[in-house]
């Protein structure tokens, strides 16, 4: 099964984002701690997007792929035009600095890599394609 | 998306947030923590009972206020997690540096405690 949303980049539609993926998901993930950990890691990434690539300009627009290719398996691609932002490249603050600095961010990577199985940056027809594995056991 | 109710028992401020807490939300906590500050309680009570859903945003907000409140002696107990909502806490291992509680009698009861 195969599942495709595309969103505008503004931070109102992180809902509708949510929503998708429960709806997508539901037959494919029992449980739903597990699913709630998907969607957390999917929202953090198109917030990212739209934020840092997109500066929320609602007529920019993320491609959002989910594919379920065997049981125990999910694939997530998003798809943009935008500058790159590559959160492998990003330097994750430690939680000391976190609190000490008061800076409401920084947590969102953290939380996708501890989400996520794999996340890997490539190109594809010009657009920066970021696919995220996560494995159900 | 979130709606923050504030009540006050027992001489502490019980702030119940219902909905979803995410980056374009966040802001509505934030502002409902900062006015109990403001209003000079001392005692924070947040009923997560529905609480249906927290990113990173909502998150950074509670760690914002960390340090304040230890140099305020301000104290802030959470309580009545889904397991979904606890799970995200301790992903990054932010239970360990908030208070959280079951439920509301635990929670009046750590408060109380920590404000000793």
């Amino acid at each position: 099964m195969s599942y495709q949303y595309n969103i505008g980049c503004s931070l109102e539609n992180l809902k509708g984002v949510r929503d998708f993926i429960r709806k997508s998901l539901r037959g494919h993930v029992a449980s739903d701690v597990v699913l709630n950990e998907i969607i957390l890691a999917l929202d953090e990434m198109c917030s990212n997007l739209m934020i840092h690539a997109h500066h929320c300009n609602p007529d920019h627009h993320l491609e959002l792929n989910i594919d379920v290719p065997q049981k125990g398996k999910v694939i997530f691609e998003i798809i943009d035009d935008g500058e790159m932002f590559n959160i492998n490249h990003f330097h994750q603050p430690d939680i000391d600095n976190l609190i000490h600095e008061k800076r409401k961010g920084g947590l969102g990577i953290r939380l996708v890599k501890s989400i996520m199985d794999e996340v890997i940056y490539t190109s594809r027809d010009g657009k920066n394609v970021c696919r995220l594995t996560k494995r159900i056991k | 998306m979130v709606h923050i109710k504030r009540l006050q028992e027992d001489g502490a401020d019980i702030l119940a947030v219902v909905g979803e807490i995410d980056a374009s939300s966040s802001i509505e906590l934030d502002l409902a923590i900062a006015k109990s500050v403001g209003e000079g309680s001392t005692k924070i009570l947040v009923d997560c009972g529905a609480l249906e859903y927290i990113s990173s945003a909502g998150l950074g907000v509670f760690m914002s206020y960390i340090e304040e409140f230890r140099d305020k002696n301000i104290h802030m107990v959470l309580f009545g997690m889904k397991d979904k909502v606890t799970n995200t806490f301790q992903i990054l291992g932010l239970a360990d540096l908030l208070h959280i509680a079951v439920n509301k009698q635990e929670a009046k009861k750590l408060i109380n405690e920590l404000s000793v």
